[in-house]
């Protein structure tokens, strides 16, 4: 039987099934960026006002980020047990770095004179940050974004051996059976997923530079 | 921890064949990837399709790009380092470019001005100002092909990858802890070990 309608004989029984998985997998990505995001965002906006403790942050950070996501995936298992909440604490301190260090370097890298107006025309501390410094900052914090989803879709691949589910699972079972449509069924979605979020991501960084 | 003290036997076999994969890939890559830049470089033409195709077999998540391969180069080293050295080629070549394009054409007017040669203009300027930036980049594909050869275990690369997922499979925490610590001294080391190096090729500026 040719692959395509072994495809189409799996999608005919068990679509749902694979829904479920997609959903996990999405779901997974999407929870441990928002959660990822509402710690570094804040994070790094605090770290830009205080250089040298910046500093020692960034280091530790960035030796960090060399660790590879499935190292720490697999230790979230002895500590944490299995399941979603693992996976997803996982996931979430390999999305922190690079949302992290983006966000500390856009905030850093407003020219003062622009927040020196802000203050002079009698704005908060508070509205400067969300109304000059956000706006301004925006793009390369997208940035930083665009590649925490890029790896974290990638990662959540890895989660089913935690047994934090998703897509991932098709590719996994399809490498221990040798199936060619199991591996695809799990492959080209999962690239599917990187790649719009790469290009959803990079529109969203276009349209909100001011500098063109 | 103590499964990696008691057993260093059978965790550095492991290390070692993390350390040949690694190197084999990066060679490889290396490969393709100087000339490829070099290429591009000159021929501007070539850059913006060469550095999209690059892009989006990075952005492809390595176990999808390796279930795609699978079917036609199956399990086992090969596979792995197909995968490897194409993520490589995104970071290699991006470097290789912009160590080409970032030299000031200011300095090579300035060595021109000096009486240089052709000969010592590429030797004794090009050459050492573009070292620096393709070290740079070949330490950023050494950590990433040590973290993606970890995924590679998988499908049969061997490595430390392997260790973990035997821990995984029988739920050997000893094992979890010998794999994740090595690789990730594994990891960082290699990183620090080129930051030395690219601290010493880089021309000093005074």
């Amino acid at each position: 039987m040719k692959v395509i309608d072994q495809i189409r004989e799996y999608f005919e029984g068990n679509s749902p099934v694979f829904f479920a998985n997609l959903k996990t997998h999405v779901w997974l990505s999407s929870f441990s960026m928002i959660l990822a995001m509402l710690v570094c965002i804040p994070l790094g906006i605090w770290i830009s006002r205080r250089l040298k403790i910046a500093n020692y942050i960034i280091n530790a950070i960035n030796i960090f980020r060399v660790i590879p996501s499935l190292a720490v995936l697999a230790l979230a298992m002895p500590l944490l047990g299995v399941g979603f909440a693992p996976a997803a604490a996982a996931l979430t301190l390999l999305a922190g770095p690079p949302i992290l260090i983006n966000t500390y370097i856009a905030f850093r890298e407003i020219n003062p004179a622009v927040k020196e107006a802000a203050y002079g025309m009698g704005m908060t501390p508070m509205q400067t940050i969300w109304k000059v410094e956000l706006p301004l900052a925006l793009p390369v914090m997208l940035a930083g974004i665009r590649t925490a989803s890029v790896e974290i879709i990638a990662s959540a691949t890895l989660a089913v051996l935690i047994g934090g589910g998703g897509l991932g699972s098709y590719i996994i079972n399809g490498v221990s059976m040798m199936s060619k449509s199991y591996l695809l069924i799990g492959a080209v979605p999962v690239a599917m997923l990187a790649i719009l979020s790469e290009i959803a991501f990079s529109l969203l960084q276009r349209k909100t530079n001011y500098s063109h | 921890m103590s499964y990696l003290f008691d057993h260093p036997d059978k965790v550095m076999p492991f290390f070692w064949e993390h350390v040949r994969l690694t190197f084999t890939s990066l060679l490889i890559a290396l490969c393709i990837a100087l000339p490829l830049g070099f290429v591009i470089a000159k021929y501007r033409k070539l850059q913006a399709p060469v550095t999209s195709v690059l892009g989006i077999i990075y952005t492809i998540p390595s176990m999808a790009l390796y279930a795609a391969l699978i079917p036609y180069t199956g399990l086992g080293k090969t596979t792995a380092m197909i995968g490897l050295v194409a993520y490589a080629q995104m970071i290699l070549v991006r470097n290789v470019v912009a160590a080409i394009q970032g030299i000031d054409p200011m300095m090579i007017e300035a060595a021109k001005g000096m009486g240089m040669s052709k000969r010592q203009i590429v030797f004794r300027i090009e050459v050492p100002l573009a070292v620096p930036v393709v070290l740079a980049g070949i330490r950023v594909a050494t950590v990433s092909i040590i973290s993606i050869g970890t995924v590679a275990a998988w499908i049969g690369a061997g490595g430390l990858g392997r260790l973990i997922y035997q821990g995984l499979n029988h739920d050997h925490t000893g094992k979890i802890v010998a794999g994740t610590v090595t690789i990730a001294l594994l990891a960082i080391g290699a990183d620090l070990l080129f930051r030395i190096v690219e601290k010493i090729f880089s021309p000093r500026t005074a």
